[in-house]
């Protein structure tokens, strides 16, 4: 698995863990709507770019395109729940649109 | 095979049972609740000893009895430990709990309160304590080989930048160390759910996962689907969780198993509090997943260092094992920096590689084990807490 340093000049903001993945976090504070974000893919440190549309505290997620209410949440390539209601690509996945399947 | 990592060496305390401890304490142990009064009147009257008040230890029955008993004499019998005085209301369990720590070979001296009072046992305490004080102050730190640390890890206050980061960083540790011969345990049953079908796979062989899934099962049945009141959404994540940025039990529970890396796997199952039997390896101890009690737990296991990732910033500490703090979020570097001992936010800033900061941590679990002194140590976090299974009697 590649674990180097890609981008020697520009910080990402926002990380992706696998290829398989619809959502990505945040990881600087501060990031507002309408940053073209450098996006990585930590597991082959493939990058891309995406705009966010929303303001999104560090941490939180961001759908890495659109999503329908019933579709699966994909993070380090596996679920880690429903999407309960439509997300635009770039928008802020969370509590609100974004639900476990166990309970 | 030899690696970079065979020949570290870290200067710690040779216990009378071979153990290496990386801390050399002189507890007084209450048996009881209502012995604690007593303890910390000793502590107070000899320095350099340290009491452990806790919460419970009477009228307790059956498994939550045995946990009880295993936390207590675990605690005295870690090898960070270099001497014990044991103080409960009645000679009986507090015998008991005595003699599980001798078995270690290492001092211990036992006191009961009834029929003498909480005077005449402080004062006969007091003389024993300060023999075990001159007693240890003149042990010496020898060197031992970093493959005789036994090394615990949970992670508290998670968010999403514990999957990205700090968990992988403990998990290259683990890759790295568990090889060399050390002894590794993990835990937090509830925080598996989600990943369970993972974790089961994890286990060195389909016997091990097939017990693990079933212990992993009646937690869930027994205690979890017993005493849910609601869906769990405000245990499961966490407030702080989300707060971080963790949506569901799933998310949350993958970014917890990175903790035990890539090539690592489980060699067995512990009950609460028990100590492993297999030889080295790693083991998965059947445990809860509030901080404090999780290394409780783990410290009475024989874990002598302690590493803990960290995203929002939990501040847990225990008194008798360092706990060394790992984050990679780059806002709590910034607003909790005195509880930050391995600061991996390059990770996330693509600066720093998850070898990198695994070996940044096994760096940090030498000089720790040396006798550095953690954050945690050194803001006086001692937080010791019995898991308990069921009410008293």
């Amino acid at each position: 698995m590649p674990d180097t340093k890609p981008i020697p000049n520009e910080i990402p903001q926002l990380l992706v863990h696998e290829q398989a993945d619809n959502v990505g976090v945040v990881v600087v504070e501060g990031l507002t709507a309408g940053t073209d974000m450098l996006c990585c893919v930590t597991h082959d440190n493939t990058t891309f770019r995406l705009t966010a549309k929303d303001d999104v505290p560090i941490g939180h997620k961001i759908a890495l395109k659109d999503l329908k209410s019933g579709d699966t949440a994909m993070k380090y390539g596996e679920d880690i729940g429903k999407i309960i209601a439509d997300i635009g690509q770039g928008e802020h996945v969370h509590t609100h649109n974004c639900k476990t399947k166990r309970w | 095979m030899a690696s970079k990592y065979s020949n570290i060496t870290v200067h710690g305390y040779r216990r009378e049972n071979g153990r290496v401890g990386v801390r050399n304490h002189v507890l007084i142990l209450p048996v009881d609740d209502i012995s604690n009064a007593a303890c910390e009147a000793v502590a107070n009257n000899v320095k350099g000893t340290m009491a452990i008040p806790h919460a419970y230890g009477r009228l307790q029955f059956g498994e939550d009895l045995d946990v009880h008993f295993r936390t207590i004499i675990g605690t005295g019998a870690n090898a960070n430990v270099a001497a014990v005085v044991v103080i409960g209301i009645e000679p009986g369990w507090t015998k008991k709990i005595a003699d599980g720590i001798r078995l270690t070979g290492k001092p211990v001296a036992e006191f009961s309160i009834e029929q003498k009072g909480d005077f005449e046992t402080i004062r006969a305490a007091s003389w024993a304590a300060k023999d075990f004080v001159h007693h240890a102050t003149e042990m010496q730190r020898e060197e031992c080989s970093i493959n005789e640390l036994w090394v615990s890890t949970k992670c508290g206050e998670s968010d999403t930048t514990t999957g990205l980061g700090s968990c992988p960083t403990v998990g290259n540790m683990f890759d790295k160390l568990l090889p060399e011969g050390i002894t590794g345990f993990f835990g937090e049953t509830s925080e598996i759910t989600g990943a369970e079908h993972i974790c089961k796979q994890r286990a060195a062989t389909p016997e091990v996962g097939e017990r693990w899934y079933k212990m992993w099962k009646a937690y869930q049945d027994d205690v979890i689907f017993a005493h849910q009141t609601n869906d769990l959404s405000d245990s499961q994540p966490t407030r702080g969780n989300i707060e971080g940025g963790l949506t569901t039990i799933e998310e949350k529970a993958l970014g917890n198993l990175e903790k035990i890396g890539r090539t690592s796997s489980y060699i067995d199952i512990l009950e609460p509090a028990e100590a492993p039997g297999k030889g080295n390896g790693l083991y998965f101890m059947d445990s809860s997943s509030a901080a404090a009690e999780c290394v409780t737990l783990m410290a009475a296991g024989g874990a002598v260092i302690h590493t803990f990732p960290t995203g929002q910033g939990n501040v847990v500490g225990n008194p008798i094992v360092p706990v060394i703090k790992i984050t990679a979020n780059p806002r709590t570097v910034r607003t909790m920096a005195e509880h930050v001992d391995v600061d991996v936010s390059g990770i996330l800033r693509r600066e720093q590689t998850i070898e990198e900061a695994g070996d940044a941590l096994i760096e940090m679990i030498r000089r720790t084990s040396n006798g550095r002194n953690t954050a945690a140590e050194a803001l006086g976090h001692r937080e010791f807490s019995m898991t308990k299974l069921y009410r008293s009697a």
